[in-house]
Protein backbone atom coordinates (compact mmCIF):
# COMPACT_ATOMS: atom_id res chain seq x y z
CA UNK A 1 0.00 0.00 0.00
CA UNK A 2 3.39 2.21 0.62
CA UNK A 3 3.94 1.65 -2.68
CA UNK A 4 0.89 2.65 -4.33
CA UNK A 5 0.89 5.52 -2.07
CA UNK A 6 4.28 6.68 -3.14
CA UNK A 7 3.55 6.06 -6.78
CA UNK A 8 0.46 8.39 -6.16
CA UNK A 9 2.14 10.95 -5.02
CA UNK A 10 4.98 10.72 -7.73
CA UNK A 11 2.51 11.19 -10.71
CA UNK A 12 0.07 13.63 -8.76
CA UNK A 13 1.18 16.21 -11.34
CA UNK A 14 1.18 14.24 -14.02
CA UNK A 15 -2.51 13.09 -13.03
CA UNK A 16 -3.58 16.66 -12.47
CA UNK A 17 -2.31 18.07 -15.73
CA UNK A 18 -4.21 15.19 -17.65
CA UNK A 19 -6.63 16.44 -15.76
CA UNK A 20 -6.32 20.07 -16.76
CA UNK A 21 -5.92 18.76 -20.32
CA UNK A 22 -9.14 16.74 -20.70
CA UNK A 23 -11.47 19.00 -18.96
CA UNK A 24 -9.75 21.66 -21.70
CA UNK A 25 -11.07 19.23 -24.51
CA UNK A 26 -14.52 19.03 -22.84
CA UNK A 27 -15.34 22.72 -22.28
CA UNK A 28 -13.09 23.91 -25.62
CA UNK A 29 -10.51 25.54 -23.49
CA UNK A 30 -8.56 27.43 -25.54
CA UNK A 31 -5.09 28.15 -23.54
CA UNK A 32 -5.25 24.59 -21.86
CA UNK A 33 -5.42 23.15 -25.09
CA UNK A 34 -2.71 24.92 -26.60
CA UNK A 35 -0.71 24.20 -23.28
CA UNK A 36 -1.20 21.06 -24.26
CA UNK A 37 -0.23 20.99 -27.43
CA UNK A 38 3.17 22.03 -26.56
CA UNK A 39 3.62 19.58 -24.13
CA UNK A 40 2.67 16.82 -26.72
CA UNK A 41 5.40 18.18 -29.23
CA UNK A 42 8.14 17.97 -26.08
CA UNK A 43 6.61 14.38 -24.82
CA UNK A 44 7.37 13.19 -28.47
CA UNK A 45 10.93 15.02 -28.60
CA UNK A 46 11.80 13.06 -24.89
CA UNK A 47 10.48 9.93 -25.54
CA UNK A 48 11.82 9.12 -28.69
CA UNK A 49 15.70 9.38 -27.31
CA UNK A 50 15.58 9.19 -23.83
CA UNK A 51 14.42 5.27 -23.63
CA UNK A 52 17.47 4.56 -25.87
CA UNK A 53 19.87 6.75 -23.76
CA UNK A 54 19.15 4.79 -20.63
CA UNK A 55 19.77 1.71 -22.66
CA UNK A 56 22.88 3.04 -23.50
CA UNK A 57 23.86 4.40 -19.80
CA UNK A 58 22.75 0.76 -18.64
CA UNK A 59 25.20 -1.25 -20.74
CA UNK A 60 27.71 1.16 -20.32
CA UNK A 61 27.46 0.46 -16.46
CA UNK A 62 28.15 -3.31 -16.59
CA UNK A 63 29.97 -2.75 -19.79
CA UNK A 64 32.79 -0.20 -19.01
CA UNK A 65 35.18 -0.93 -16.03
CA UNK A 66 35.90 1.81 -13.81
CA UNK A 67 39.59 1.97 -13.98
CA UNK A 68 39.73 2.46 -17.78
CA UNK A 69 37.17 5.18 -17.29
CA UNK A 70 39.09 6.86 -14.14
CA UNK A 71 42.63 6.49 -16.30
CA UNK A 72 41.40 7.95 -19.08
CA UNK A 73 39.04 10.87 -17.52
CA UNK A 74 39.72 10.61 -14.17
CA UNK A 75 41.19 13.45 -11.94
CA UNK A 76 44.58 13.14 -13.69
CA UNK A 77 43.82 13.16 -17.16
CA UNK A 78 44.97 16.14 -18.20
CA UNK A 79 44.25 17.76 -22.13
CA UNK A 80 43.51 13.78 -23.48
CA UNK A 81 40.34 13.94 -20.47
CA UNK A 82 38.90 16.90 -21.83
CA UNK A 83 39.68 16.06 -25.56
CA UNK A 84 37.78 12.86 -24.63
CA UNK A 85 34.68 14.13 -22.64
CA UNK A 86 34.30 16.77 -25.26
CA UNK A 87 34.25 14.09 -27.76
CA UNK A 88 31.33 11.95 -26.25
CA UNK A 89 29.40 14.79 -25.58
CA UNK A 90 29.53 16.06 -28.90
CA UNK A 91 28.60 12.11 -30.45
CA UNK A 92 25.20 12.70 -28.03
CA UNK A 93 21.25 14.24 -29.02
CA UNK A 94 18.23 15.87 -26.93
CA UNK A 95 18.47 18.73 -24.56
CA UNK A 96 20.85 18.83 -21.43
CA UNK A 97 18.38 17.28 -18.72
CA UNK A 98 18.83 14.00 -20.51
CA UNK A 99 23.01 14.60 -19.98
CA UNK A 100 22.39 14.56 -15.72
CA UNK A 101 22.12 11.07 -15.94
CA UNK A 102 25.27 10.54 -18.01
CA UNK A 103 27.12 12.70 -15.66
CA UNK A 104 25.85 10.38 -12.84
CA UNK A 105 27.04 7.53 -14.54
CA UNK A 106 30.54 9.08 -15.60
CA UNK A 107 30.96 10.46 -11.83
CA UNK A 108 29.87 6.69 -11.10
CA UNK A 109 32.95 5.10 -12.87
CA UNK A 110 35.36 7.85 -12.01
CA UNK A 111 35.18 10.87 -14.04
CA UNK A 112 37.05 14.17 -12.36
CA UNK A 113 34.79 16.76 -11.56
CA UNK A 114 36.22 19.04 -14.00
CA UNK A 115 35.62 16.59 -17.01
CA UNK A 116 31.87 16.19 -15.95
CA UNK A 117 31.35 19.91 -15.86
CA UNK A 118 33.05 20.31 -19.29
CA UNK A 119 31.27 17.37 -20.72
CA UNK A 120 27.92 18.83 -19.75
CA UNK A 121 29.05 22.05 -21.41
CA UNK A 122 29.93 20.42 -24.79
CA UNK A 123 26.44 18.91 -24.41
CA UNK A 124 24.73 21.72 -24.17
CA UNK A 125 26.17 23.43 -27.05
CA UNK A 126 28.40 21.06 -29.68
CA UNK A 127 26.67 18.37 -29.52
CA UNK A 128 27.13 16.88 -33.98
CA UNK A 129 23.53 16.68 -34.79
CA UNK A 130 22.23 20.42 -33.09
CA UNK A 131 25.30 21.85 -35.27
CA UNK A 132 24.16 20.44 -38.19
CA UNK A 133 20.40 22.18 -37.47
CA UNK A 134 22.56 25.40 -36.36
CA UNK A 135 24.60 25.45 -39.76
CA UNK A 136 21.26 24.92 -41.94
CA UNK A 137 19.43 28.12 -40.01
CA UNK A 138 21.67 30.24 -38.63
CA UNK A 139 24.76 29.51 -41.60
CA UNK A 140 28.27 27.90 -41.23
CA UNK A 141 30.13 31.47 -39.73
CA UNK A 142 27.56 31.91 -36.89
CA UNK A 143 28.00 28.63 -35.98
CA UNK A 144 31.64 28.18 -36.30
CA UNK A 145 32.21 31.20 -34.27
CA UNK A 146 29.55 30.95 -31.23
CA UNK A 147 31.81 26.96 -31.14
CA UNK A 148 34.99 28.26 -30.93
CA UNK A 149 34.11 31.50 -28.61
CA UNK A 150 32.16 28.65 -26.27
CA UNK A 151 34.52 26.00 -26.36
CA UNK A 152 37.10 27.96 -24.15
CA UNK A 153 34.62 28.93 -22.27
CA UNK A 154 33.05 25.76 -20.97
CA UNK A 155 36.56 24.41 -20.38
CA UNK A 156 37.14 27.36 -18.13
CA UNK A 157 33.99 26.77 -16.17
CA UNK A 158 35.10 23.20 -15.74
CA UNK A 159 37.77 24.14 -13.82
CA UNK A 160 35.73 27.06 -11.55
CA UNK A 161 33.49 24.35 -10.95
CA UNK A 162 36.10 22.28 -9.82
CA UNK A 163 37.01 25.05 -7.59
CA UNK A 164 34.33 25.73 -6.13
CA UNK A 165 32.59 22.27 -5.50
CA UNK A 166 35.84 20.69 -4.66
CA UNK A 167 37.88 17.46 -6.22
CA UNK A 168 35.49 15.07 -4.07
CA UNK A 169 32.42 16.22 -5.27
CA UNK A 170 29.59 13.41 -5.94
CA UNK A 171 26.70 13.16 -8.52
CA UNK A 172 23.58 11.71 -7.01
CA UNK A 173 22.08 9.08 -8.43
CA UNK A 174 18.40 10.43 -8.26
CA UNK A 175 15.92 7.73 -6.80
CA UNK A 176 12.15 7.73 -7.23
CA UNK B 1 -0.14 39.90 -43.78
CA UNK B 2 2.99 39.54 -41.21
CA UNK B 3 0.16 37.41 -39.17
CA UNK B 4 0.01 35.20 -42.24
CA UNK B 5 3.49 34.66 -43.21
CA UNK B 6 4.01 33.96 -39.26
CA UNK B 7 1.68 31.46 -39.61
CA UNK B 8 2.95 29.91 -42.85
CA UNK B 9 6.67 29.75 -40.96
CA UNK B 10 5.07 28.06 -37.95
CA UNK B 11 4.00 25.07 -40.37
CA UNK B 12 7.23 25.41 -41.86
CA UNK B 13 8.67 24.79 -38.91
CA UNK B 14 6.72 22.02 -37.35
CA UNK B 15 6.94 20.00 -40.70
CA UNK B 16 10.98 20.84 -40.12
CA UNK B 17 11.17 19.62 -36.35
CA UNK B 18 9.64 16.45 -37.19
CA UNK B 19 11.92 15.72 -40.00
CA UNK B 20 14.99 16.54 -37.78
CA UNK B 21 13.49 14.56 -34.87
CA UNK B 22 12.56 11.50 -37.08
CA UNK B 23 16.12 11.46 -38.66
CA UNK B 24 17.96 12.19 -35.04
CA UNK B 25 15.91 8.96 -33.18
CA UNK B 26 16.30 6.66 -36.63
CA UNK B 27 20.16 6.85 -35.84
CA UNK B 28 20.07 6.94 -32.19
CA UNK B 29 18.01 3.98 -32.02
CA UNK B 30 20.35 2.01 -34.95
CA UNK B 31 22.95 2.79 -33.12
CA UNK B 32 21.55 1.38 -29.63
CA UNK B 33 20.01 -1.15 -31.30
CA UNK B 34 23.39 -2.28 -32.20
CA UNK B 35 25.16 -1.88 -29.18
CA UNK B 36 22.18 -4.18 -27.67
CA UNK B 37 22.88 -6.51 -30.18
CA UNK B 38 26.74 -6.67 -30.01
CA UNK B 39 26.17 -6.94 -25.95
CA UNK B 40 24.12 -9.65 -26.37
CA UNK B 41 26.14 -11.72 -28.48
CA UNK B 42 28.96 -11.09 -26.27
CA UNK B 43 27.43 -11.84 -22.54
CA UNK B 44 23.74 -12.34 -22.02
CA UNK B 45 23.48 -11.89 -18.80
CA UNK B 46 25.23 -8.52 -18.43
CA UNK B 47 23.24 -7.36 -21.38
CA UNK B 48 20.43 -8.29 -19.16
CA UNK B 49 22.15 -6.59 -16.17
CA UNK B 50 22.62 -3.34 -18.36
CA UNK B 51 19.31 -3.18 -19.42
CA UNK B 52 17.72 -3.81 -15.74
CA UNK B 53 20.12 -1.02 -14.77
CA UNK B 54 19.06 1.01 -17.50
CA UNK B 55 15.30 0.63 -17.00
CA UNK B 56 15.08 1.17 -13.09
CA UNK B 57 17.38 4.72 -13.71
CA UNK B 58 14.61 5.79 -16.56
CA UNK B 59 11.72 4.83 -14.39
CA UNK B 60 12.89 7.24 -11.71
CA UNK B 61 13.80 9.91 -13.83
CA UNK B 62 10.05 9.48 -15.95
CA UNK B 63 8.21 11.75 -13.73
CA UNK B 64 10.50 14.47 -13.05
CA UNK B 65 11.01 14.66 -16.53
CA UNK B 66 7.33 14.67 -16.98
CA UNK B 67 6.91 17.56 -14.62
CA UNK B 68 9.62 19.57 -16.43
CA UNK B 69 7.77 19.17 -18.98
CA UNK B 70 4.49 20.38 -18.22
CA UNK B 71 6.20 23.10 -16.79
CA UNK B 72 8.28 24.28 -20.17
CA UNK B 73 4.71 23.79 -21.75
CA UNK B 74 3.11 26.32 -19.57
CA UNK B 75 6.00 28.58 -19.04
CA UNK B 76 6.24 28.75 -23.32
CA UNK B 77 2.21 29.35 -23.26
CA UNK B 78 2.85 32.43 -21.57
CA UNK B 79 6.17 33.48 -23.79
CA UNK B 80 4.73 32.42 -27.15
CA UNK B 81 7.39 32.90 -30.42
CA UNK B 82 5.51 35.94 -31.75
CA UNK B 83 6.26 38.19 -27.84
CA UNK B 84 10.13 37.33 -28.52
CA UNK B 85 10.02 38.41 -31.65
CA UNK B 86 8.90 41.32 -31.09
CA UNK B 87 10.81 41.92 -28.14
CA UNK B 88 14.23 40.61 -29.55
CA UNK B 89 13.68 41.95 -33.16
CA UNK B 90 15.11 44.86 -34.78
CA UNK B 91 16.26 48.00 -32.75
CA UNK B 92 15.90 46.13 -29.70
CA UNK B 93 19.52 47.15 -28.85
CA UNK B 94 20.55 46.89 -25.33
CA UNK B 95 16.94 45.66 -23.53
CA UNK B 96 16.90 42.92 -26.33
CA UNK B 97 20.24 41.60 -25.07
CA UNK B 98 19.19 41.44 -21.19
CA UNK B 99 16.13 40.02 -22.44
CA UNK B 100 17.13 37.06 -24.93
CA UNK B 101 19.26 36.31 -21.94
CA UNK B 102 16.56 36.21 -19.37
CA UNK B 103 14.17 34.78 -21.27
CA UNK B 104 16.44 31.95 -22.89
CA UNK B 105 17.42 31.46 -18.96
CA UNK B 106 13.94 30.64 -17.82
CA UNK B 107 13.57 27.07 -19.84
CA UNK B 108 15.58 24.72 -21.57
CA UNK B 109 14.13 23.94 -25.02
CA UNK B 110 15.65 21.63 -27.49
CA UNK B 111 17.53 23.00 -30.46
CA UNK B 112 15.14 22.15 -32.88
CA UNK B 113 13.00 24.40 -31.72
CA UNK B 114 15.34 26.82 -30.46
CA UNK B 115 16.93 27.31 -33.87
CA UNK B 116 14.03 28.42 -36.39
CA UNK B 117 12.93 30.84 -33.56
CA UNK B 118 16.05 32.25 -33.76
CA UNK B 119 16.53 32.06 -37.61
CA UNK B 120 12.98 34.26 -37.79
CA UNK B 121 15.11 36.56 -35.07
CA UNK B 122 17.67 37.32 -37.88
CA UNK B 123 15.18 38.02 -40.42
CA UNK B 124 13.28 40.22 -38.35
CA UNK B 125 16.49 42.24 -38.06
CA UNK B 126 17.82 40.81 -34.04
CA UNK B 127 21.33 41.26 -34.10
CA UNK B 128 23.74 38.49 -33.99
CA UNK B 129 24.90 39.10 -30.45
CA UNK B 130 21.37 38.79 -29.16
CA UNK B 131 20.73 35.88 -31.25
CA UNK B 132 23.76 33.77 -29.93
CA UNK B 133 23.06 35.02 -26.19
CA UNK B 134 19.32 33.64 -26.71
CA UNK B 135 20.13 30.05 -28.07
CA UNK B 136 22.82 29.61 -25.65
CA UNK B 137 21.11 30.32 -22.93
CA UNK B 138 18.07 28.38 -23.64
CA UNK B 139 20.88 25.42 -24.12
CA UNK B 140 22.82 25.63 -21.30
CA UNK B 141 20.97 27.65 -18.91
CA UNK B 142 18.03 26.59 -17.15
CA UNK B 143 15.79 27.94 -14.31
CA UNK B 144 12.93 25.14 -15.07
CA UNK B 145 15.22 22.41 -14.65
CA UNK B 146 17.06 23.66 -11.94
CA UNK B 147 15.08 21.19 -8.72
CA UNK B 148 15.71 17.97 -11.14
CA UNK B 149 19.13 19.34 -11.73
CA UNK B 150 19.85 20.17 -8.08
CA UNK B 151 18.75 16.26 -7.63
CA UNK B 152 21.76 15.51 -9.33
CA UNK B 153 24.32 17.36 -8.67
CA UNK B 154 23.36 19.38 -4.86
CA UNK B 155 22.18 23.16 -4.54
CA UNK B 156 25.49 24.91 -5.11
CA UNK B 157 26.82 23.06 -8.04
CA UNK B 158 24.05 23.53 -9.71
CA UNK B 159 23.45 27.27 -9.00
CA UNK B 160 27.13 27.69 -9.74
CA UNK B 161 27.03 25.83 -13.00
CA UNK B 162 23.47 28.10 -14.01
CA UNK B 163 24.76 31.12 -12.89
CA UNK B 164 28.89 30.54 -14.83
CA UNK B 165 26.90 29.41 -18.18
CA UNK B 166 25.18 32.84 -17.80
CA UNK B 167 28.06 34.73 -17.69
CA UNK B 168 29.68 32.30 -20.17
CA UNK B 169 26.22 32.88 -22.42
CA UNK B 170 26.60 36.95 -22.30
CA UNK B 171 30.41 36.62 -23.12
CA UNK B 172 29.44 34.60 -25.94
CA UNK B 173 26.75 37.01 -27.52
CA UNK B 174 29.26 39.86 -27.17
CA UNK B 175 32.35 38.46 -29.06
CA UNK B 176 30.03 36.49 -31.69
CA UNK B 177 28.13 40.29 -32.87
CA UNK B 178 31.67 41.54 -32.55
CA UNK B 179 32.91 38.70 -34.99
CA UNK B 180 29.55 38.76 -37.63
Amino acid sequence: MVNVKKYLKNYMWVMLFVLFSLSSYFMGFKPGLMIYSNFNEFFMEMISFVPFLFIIIGLFDVWVPKELLEKHIGKESGVKGIFIVILLAMLQAGPLYGAFPVAYILCKKGASVRNIFIYLGAFSSMKLPMLGIEIGYLGIKFTVARTLISLPLFILTGYFMEKIVGSDFKVEEVKA
Amino acid sequence: MSYALDAQNQDHFLDNRRKVMFSNTFIFGLLTGISVLISFILDKDKTFLGLKKGGKMFFNIFHPFLNILILISIVLFFIPDYLIVKYLGANSGFYGFGIAAFVGSITLIPGFISYPLAATLLNQGATYSVVAVFITTLMMVGVVTLPLEIRYFGKKAAIMRNILNLIAAIIIGIFVGWLM
